[in-house]
């Protein structure tokens, strides 16, 4: 079918890869208008398979436009479209093509119909992503973006593997469901599992987010886990292993959050809880429990992008993110502090707040599953976040003891951003109908009960109940100036003993072959061919001595062996000997051979 | 106090003694809480007199999502401190040598 537009991908990427040839004004009018013109440009396109072209024996399809690509492709255009408005101050072309690429990878990747296409596109977001880290130019941002893209990397060949594998299996590239079951399955699950950042394979995600630079991290927290959420809910809801893995991912980033000083570590780690209840969603697999995943998936795009830049904006007016140095800050940057509170009320699920009509979903899902131990967790985990989102972020960087930081409110740009992002939090929590019709399925849910918006109501009083009681009574943990280990530990660490322990072994083996093989052995040679005749009789003549006993002046034989061989005067008949010896050998090997 | 501000106004420097913001006053602190346990008392009555619909039973006795939440947070801060911390800090600069 001819359709009078371009692939979704397309008009980021290329038009991305053109940002250098502009300055100035010109530069971010074009980093602002290419988001608004790749939506315009997908809005043109029909739901279905487009931009089908032959590749090897299969076919790759550049634009599968479904309800479930579109929603995805919808909140990926507005978080592109709001982080170019955050970033329109940088004018850093490292930064302002890699994250227009970036978001366009994440386009091309969610629109993919065929596992190759979706492979490429995966790649390339993790290349993109990779220079938002390195932008920052320190030396921590640049371990962190070679240990990201080490990490991604193993992740990406993991998922390679498994869709060759898949596709010689089954004769079809065709990225549909996939389910779990063969070796190739298991592959892809665990290549997509690196990306969605699943307990033990997440440190990736709060080792480089809070590395980042200050708008990269907004255009980071967006794409990378959401494009898994979406390949996960393509290929494998209802598969029941994401119910475990969502959630730990919901209850043990929590803790973790609870002591890190990092304030835009925190964010990153309540990021993976969030993910968590999608993953969650996506295991369970009912209408409302993917619907849940995927309506989280689109609010938490806003708030969690809306909390990164209010503390970016923290981070650009101060120069400092650790909740040590910070404090007291609602008095100079009173709007971010507002736009934070939002963003605050909406991750912790406050009624009329974006969260509150999302999460309820996969929680409900869970319950009507009668899934006891999950729902607890989740309800833990929604206790938790507003512990440590809700009210650690926006206390400690705007309220707490006043640090004695007075600086400029964020720039008007980056206000507008977070306004805008603010604004539909609050129009989502008001308004859920309008993200509800986006969803992939049709189904009937009532999020404003009674019932639902008390029993939230005093699951989060009391979590504040009880933050304000241990912080008056000393209890909560203060912040301390320091690092916490996580399961990155393995390989900052552990591969450093690899190392070590394979310098120590490698080198020793080395070592000794050097030794033995290069000096002495070498040495040894060179002496006995240095007079091979006369050595091989005067060994010979000791071998004798010392078997047979005789005794005699063998010094002086020796010596006489020596001289002879030196002046060469050997008698005639022993000469002739050796040399029929040789003849004989000879022409025994040639005739044997 | 000694921390100078990054982004200095061509206003001269605040003296913060001078500018005391809402959340500075004592008094004001102590409105706040007292407006905030009010509501927390005020939640834990309603729900004597109304009964939440639910699908677990539990969910509809009396104060279930108020203790829940309470005692989660204790126990999550209480972990995180005396469990975690001491498992996992180390000095900021671990991975550094």
């Amino acid at each position: 079918m001819m359709i009078n537009a371009l692939p979704p991908a397309l008009i980021m990427i290329l038009g991305g890869l053109l940002v250098p040839l502009f300055k100035g004004r010109a530069r971010q009018a074009l980093l602002l208008l290419l988001p608004v013109i790749s939506f315009i440009n997908l809005l043109q396109i029909p739901v279905g398979s487009h931009w089908i072209l032959p590749f090897l024996s299969d076919q790759i399809v550049l634009g599968r436009v479904d309800k479930l690509s579109l929603i995805f492709g919808y909140i990926f255009h507005l978080i592109a479209f709001l982080s170019a408005i955050y970033a329109l101050h940088v004018d850093d072309t490292v930064q302002n093509v890699a994250g227009t690429v970036y978001a366009g990878a994440a386009l091309g990747a969610i629109f993919a119909g065929d596992m190759f296409t979706l492979f490429v596109f995966w790649e390339l977001l993790t290349i993109s992503a990779t220079f938002l880290i390195l932008a920052r130019r320190t030396e921590r941002a640049l371990g962190a973006g070679f240990r990201y893209f080490m990490v991604h990397v193993a992740g990406g060949l993991c998922l390679l593997a498994g869709i060759i594998m898949h596709v010689s299996q089954t004769g079809s590239a065709a990225f549909d469901l996939i389910g779990l079951g063969t070796i190739a399955s298991w592959l892809i699950f665990i290549g997509i599992g690196v990306n969605c950042a699943w307990p033990v394979l997440h440190p990736w995600l709060t080792d480089a987010y809070p590395e980042a630079t200050i708008t990269g991290t907004v255009f980071l927290s967006a794409f990378t886990t959401k494009t898994a959420i979406y390949a996960l809910a393509r290929a494998f809801p209802g598969t029941e292993e994401l119910i475990f893995i969502g959630a730990t991912m919901a209850a043990f980033p929590i803790f973790y959050a609870v002591i890190e000083n990092d304030l835009r570590r925190v964010l990153a780690y309540s990021l993976i809880n969030q993910v968590g209840f999608m993953v969650v969603g996506i295991g369970i697999g009912t209408a409302l429990s993917i619907n849940g995943a995927i309506a989280h998936a689109f609010n938490d795009i806003l708030f969690k992008g809306l909390l990164f830049m209010t503390m970016g904006a923290v981070m650009y007016r101060t120069g400092k993110i650790n909740a040590t140095d910070l404090g007291g800050l609602y008095k100079s940057m009173p709007w971010t502090c507002a736009f934070c509170i939002v963003g605050a009320a909406s991750i912790s699920a406050f009624p009329l707040f974006s969260g509150f009509v999302s999460k309820s979903m996969v929680m409900e899902a869970a319950a009507l599953g009668e899934m006891r131990w999950v729902w607890f967790i989740l309800l833990f985990a929604s206790a938790g976040v507003f512990h440590h989102a809700g009210i650690k972020i926006p206390f400690f960087a705007f309220f707490s003891h006043d640090s004695g930081i007075r600086c400029k409110e964020a720039p008007p740009h980056m206000l507008l951003a977070m306004g805008i992002s603010a604004a539909l939090c609050i129009l989502i929590g008001c308004f859920p109908q309008y993200l509800y019709s986006l969803l992939p399925y049709t189904i009937d849910y009532q999020p404003y009960t009674t019932s639902h918006v008390l029993a939230q109501t005093q699951l989060l009083f009391f979590s504040a109940l009880a933050f304000t009681l241990l912080l008056l009574a000393g209890i909560y943990p203060a912040e301390i100036r320091s690092i916490n280990v996580d399961a990155d530990w393995i390989y900052r660490k552990g591969c450093r003993q690899i190392y070590r322990f394979s310098r120590w072994a490698f080198d020793g083996i080395n070592e000794w072959a050097n030794r033995t093989f290069a000096q002495q052995f070498t040495s040894l040679l060179a002496q006995f061919f240095e007079d091979p005749g006369a050595n091989l009789q005067k060994h010979g003549y000791r071998l004798l001595v010392e078997t047979s006993g005789i005794e005699g002046q063998h010094e002086q034989t020796i010596r006489k062996i020596s001289i002879r061989s030196r002046t060469a005067s050997y008698p005639v008949g022993i000469g002739v000997l050796l040399a029929v010896l040789i003849l004989a050998l000879t022409s025994m090997l040639l005739f044997l051979m | 106090m000694s921390q100078l501000p990054i982004d200095i106004d061509e206003k001269p420097p605040i003296d913060i003694d001078e500018e005391l913001g809402m959340f500075d006053k004592p008094e004001n602190v102590k409105r706040l809480l007292r407006i905030f346990y009010t509501c927390v008392v005020l939640l834990l009555v309603v729900d004597i007199f109304y009964h939440k619909h639910a699908i677990f039973a539990w969910e509809g006795y009396f104060g279930f999502y108020a203790v829940y939440g309470f005692v989660a947070c204790v126990i999550l801060v209480i972990v995180a401190k005396y469990v975690l911390r001491p498992m996992v800090m180390r000095k900021e600069d671990h991975y550094d040598d």
